[in-house]
């Protein structure tokens, strides 16, 4: 259950708030090829973990509050900006802007405990659990592709699918949000590793291609 | 590496997997009324089977759910994914049967037999009463 109350008293704290990497902006800047891949990370977002059994009742007040549930692996429900991804049969991840955090004003997180009630379930607040990684341009694929192994061929992803995998041994939620555009969620703990190990996978697409 | 088909994800590489050793061990009954032997044994022996074993895995950094896998311990191959709480699927006899012709036929059958026959005739060799304690002990203890 989200403890809401406490998170009225940080608000204060909103402007010495750092992101994970936000120590790698400059090599973020300095490792991006225009028009060829492009990382970034991307702005705090307000995430949600929900475990709750969707073919139940609170199941479907949480899908009602959130936008939908997805059904299946690779799925993301859920609208006005709000995502929700799927990360096992009973388990979500709901993606949405930082607004949306109660502390910020929004009721996200709020709403989605009282939609839960006491039943059997959880939602907790995982907005400082994970960073965002936005990698775009024609080589992201090739980019990433280098340390995941799903298939990430146009003919088997479709942009708005999310898979929970690994990226260079690391466990990341991988969302094609585009048709040439990534967006990574890793773990907070893991943002520097994967911010070089991504730096380091783009380096050869600064040099002109070898024939 | 294995690619390791979840039910629920589809194909995924190994290393997203986490090995949950042998299936099918039913917890006892009665705990209270085992030996410190029987209870030792369904804690800590597991089958060392050479060939079709039926496995547990869970998907760890995906949909982080357990499932059953029947493998091949020789030639890796998967034979069967199924939930967990399902027996072990009929077709692991037919797998097992086959899997001596697929090249390793001289060595197969040879240290599966000896694995399970040898410690009865020499149990029976001794003495009828030592058959039991010798039967009940694990295979792998006498060596």
């Amino acid at each position: 259950m989200a403890n809401t109350a406490a998170l009225e008293g940080i608000n204060g704290l909103r402007d010495i708030r750092r992101s994970p990497a936000s120590h790698l902006a400059s090599a973020l800047e300095a490792g991006s090829v225009e028009g060829t891949v492009v990382l970034k990370e991307g702005p705090f977002q307000t995430m949600a973990g929900i475990r709750v059994d969707p073919r139940s009742e609170q199941g479907s007040r949480i899908a009602s509050v959130a936008g939908g549930l997805p059904a299946r692996c690779g799925e993301v429900a859920g609208s006005d900006g709000v995502s929700v991804l799927w990360l096992g049969p009973a388990e979500f991840l709901v993606v949405a802007p930082e607004e949306a955090h109660d502390s910020l004003g929004g009721d996200l997180i709020g709403s989605l405990t009282a939609a839960l009630g006491d039943a059997p379930g959880q939602v907790v607040d995982l907005s400082a659990n994970r960073t965002t990684f936005e990698l775009s341009g024609p080589r992201a694929r090739a980019v990433l592709e280098k340390g995941c192994a799903v298939d990430l061929h146009p003919r088997s992803i479709k942009p708005g699918t999310a898979l929970n995998t690994e990226v260079g041994n690391i466990p990341v939620v991988l969302l094609k949000s585009g048709e040439e555009s990534f967006r990574l969620f890793p773990r907070a703990s893991f943002a520097d590793f994967l911010g070089r190990w991504l730096l380091d996978a783009m380096r050869e697409y600064a040099s002109p291609e070898v024939p | 590496m294995l690619l390791i088909s979840c039910p629920n994800c589809g194909s995924r590489d190994e290393t997203e997997f986490h090995y949950g050793g042998q299936a099918h061990v039913a917890y006892p009954e009665n705990p209270n009324d085992l030996t410190d032997r029987e209870w030792a044994e369904y804690l800590f022996y597991r089958d060392n089977t050479k060939g079709t074993f039926a496995e547990r895995w869970l998907h760890s950094t995906g949909c982080r759910q357990w499932f059953n896998m029947l493998r091949d311990t020789v030639t890796y191959d998967i034979q069967a994914v199924y939930p967990m709480g399902t027996p072990r699927p009929a077709a692991a006899g037919a797998a097992a049967v086959a899997a001596p012709d697929a090249g390793t036929a001289s060595t197969a059958p040879d240290s599966t037999t000896t694995g399970t026959a040898a410690p009865s005739t020499t149990a029976t060799s001794i003495s009828p009463t030592s058959t039991a304690s010798s039967t009940t002990a694990p295979e792998g203890a006498t060596k």
